[in-house]
């Protein structure tokens, strides 16, 4: 029976193909506007994801000022010093490496090529807290690290506008105005967090840098790896106690420093990427209950219409159920095929957009079927009102209905 | 032995409405109908005759009285039982045909064996075969639209009788055709009755028509008013009981 009128509901539909889309397009633009966003915004997540993992896992940074910047208006809060950076890493439990960083813009020179960097000086424990392999060479030894030697590890980007295919281990580069060797080549990373590109980077010894480029024993950032063992957190209030202890900041007054988790940008990306799903949902529902009431609509309107057959129908006798049946399976139907077609133009759309945009393409196989399990609970929901109204029809009056 | 007629309303009456604005559609009519009888009911509009051809039709029940059907009290059974009723013993002819727009005449023949749950080839085959006796298998794939009056008619009575049922009932067949399709309508109606033993009630407004029957009924004011059997009065031979 249900067979028979699911190919009688088909029949139906094709009769009015026209109208049977038009009622359908509703759920159409919902479906496809969701999965569409779904996939899309799965891709972009997983996308994002992946480069805040490339920032290391279980990582500090602590930096003076408040936020990103180092705050604008009053005061600019004073730097670190070497002194903070073996406090931390002496006094706190749970650290695995403390690596001071001073970064500063330049121009490396060598021959003809220049290519304008970053150098980061920092110390050794920098590539144990970064977990960062060398594909060549060595890192800075203490010796090398205590006197400030003219010694530089190069990333792969600087590598290749430098030296292009050379072997630049043992080769000499300048930096600004001194001269520099390269003993060691990082691997290469990609893209950061940030968009910025993690490679393009010098490590030099930090008292070169600072006695070289920077003119001061300051330390402008602290990178800390934390033990797997210990929670970041508590790790992280014990530094601040410290901090504050160590630049005098009494009781009441806010930290001139900051302390950024690198979990907590993925925690709020996460946060950010459900409350996006909450509003996606939000939109679905309004977009499939719009769509829901043009199926009712026209149902209605299709009921009216087919007055006289459905007389006909209970004269020849069909038993009201079945009458129901037929109208309910035919709004179902038409649900289905609206998310169907709303499946296919998400595809579409997604497969085509996604290059556009820069994400990858995930298929995401629940969304598609939540999507289409929820069309046909709009037409069943929907549908059934009318179908009902259908079924209750007096076959007297129905057939003498005009 | 004497078999207890097919169709018998006993004291029937239908009233519409409540209260004052009540009306008393039928008021209290006894009628036989015997297995293979070819009843014309015949009455000015306002008489009766369509509200006991719906209670004949098991489409209406009585407000009160008795009419059984088979021996079965169809006052007493609910909307889907007289569903059924009608799925298994009746077809149904009217006078503006009721197809099913843009279905063909295949389709429409089919229609009550749908609801039997035929399988798709039993529903081909015995719709092509009721085609064949109303004279129209070669036009099994016209919609109506293509059909003329007369023809889609002739597919209203196949879709009546292809499940083969005891009683046809037909309201006015003949009332949206021109004499000539009329007569051919009941000459074929009349054929059913004959060959097939199909019981049938007809309501016509046509004294030419009714001539094609055997039994003629006339109702007035709600009351049977005569009952004419092969051109006799009711009761003027033995009465079947």
């Amino acid at each position: 029976m249900l067979g028979t009128t699911i190919v009688l509901a088909i029949r139906e539909i094709r009769r009015h193909i026209l109208r049977s889309f038009l009622t359908i397009l509703g759920i159409v633009i919902g479906v496809s506007a969701v999965v569409t966003m779904v996939t899309l915004g799965n891709g972009a997540t997983a996308a994002v994801q992946e480069q805040i993992s490339s920032l290391g896992a279980n990582i500090l940074q602590i930096r003076p000022g408040q936020g990103f910047g180092r705050g604008g208006g009053g005061p600019r809060p004073p730097d670190f010093k070497m002194a903070d950076v073996n406090a931390i890493a002496q006094q706190i439990a749970g650290v695995k490496a403390v690596a001071p960083q001073v970064q500063s813009s330049t121009i490396a020179v060598r021959n003809a090529a220049n290519w304008s960097t970053t150098v980061n000086g920092t110390t050794s424990a920098y590539f144990a807290a970064q977990q960062w392999e060398l594909t060549a060479g060595r890192i800075f030894n203490a010796a090398e690290e205590q006197a400030g030697k003219s010694v530089c590890i190069i990333g792969n980007t600087v590598r290749t506008n430098l030296f292009s295919r050379d072997d630049p281990v043992g080769e000499r580069f300048r930096i600004n105005d001194f001269s520099c060797e390269v003993i060691g080549v990082l691997s290469a990373r990609g893209q950061g967090g940030f968009g910025n590109d993690q490679d393009d980077v010098v490590i030099a010894p930090i008292k070169l840098a600072q006695r070289r480029l920077e003119g001061n024993q300051d330390v402008e950032s602290i990178t800390v790896a934390v033990d797997d063992h210990f929670e970041t957190s508590a790790v992280q209030s014990s530094i601040e106690k410290l901090l504050r202890e160590r630049r005098h900041i009494s009781g009441g007054k806010q930290d001139d420093f900051n302390i950024f988790d690198t979990k907590q940008i993925s925690d709020t990306l996460q946060g950010t990427t459900q409350i996006l799903t909450a509003l996606l949902g939000a939109v679905a529902a309004v977009s499939l209950l719009v769509g829901g009431i043009g199926i009712m609509n026209i149902m209605l309107v299709s009921v009216t219409e087919r007055t006289r057959e459905i007389g006909i129908r209970l004269a020849i006798g069909a038993v009201a159920r079945e009458v129901l049946l037929q109208f309910l399976v035919e709004a179902v139907v038409l649900a289905c095929l609206g998310g169907l077609l709303g499946i296919l133009i998400a595809l579409v759309a997604s497969i085509v957009v996604a290059p556009i945009i820069q994400v990858p393409f995930a298929f995401d196989w629940q969304i598609n079927l939540l999507a289409f399990v929820f069309s046909a609970a709009i037409g069943v929901i929907f549908g059934f009102f009318p179908a009902q109204r259908a079924a209750s029809l007096n076959p007297i009056d129905a057939l003498r209905h005009e | 032995m004497v078999r207890p007629p097919l169709i018998s309303l006993r004291g029937v009456t239908k009233t519409f409405g409540e209260g004052p604005a009540a009306f008393q559609a039928l008021k209290g009519v006894d009628l036989d109908v015997e297995q293979g009888d070819f009843v014309a009911v015949m009455g000015p509009s306002g008489s009766g005759k369509s509200t006991t051809m719906n209670i004949l039709g098991c489409l209406d029940v009585p407000t009160s009285g008795a009419f059984t059907f088979h021996g079965v009290h169809v006052e007493q059974l609910d909307r889907d039982q007289r569903a059924l009723l009608r799925r298994k013993y009746l077809g149904f002819v009217f006078q503006g045909f009721n197809l099913l727009a843009r279905t063909t005449a295949l389709e429409n023949v089919e229609l009550p064996l749908l609801y039997r749950g035929e399988s798709k080839s039993a529903r081909h085959e015995a719709a092509l075969e009721a085609l064949d006796q109303v004279g129209l298998k070669d036009w099994w794939d016209h919609t109506p639209a293509e059909l003329s009056g007369g023809q889609q008619q002739r597919v209203a009575i196949a879709r009546a009788i292809v499940t083969r049922p005891d009683v046809l009932l037909a309201d006015e067949p003949t009332g949206n055709l021109d004499t000539e399709r009329s007569i051919e309508i009941m000459q074929l109606l009349t054929d059913l009755n004959r060959k097939s033993g199909i019981t049938i009630l007809m309501v016509t407004h046509e004294q030419e028509m009714a001539a094609f029957a055997r039994t003629v009924i006339h109702f007035r004011d709600g009351l049977v008013e005569q009952h004419i059997r092969n051109g006799l009065p009711h009761g003027s031979e033995p009465a079947p009981c």
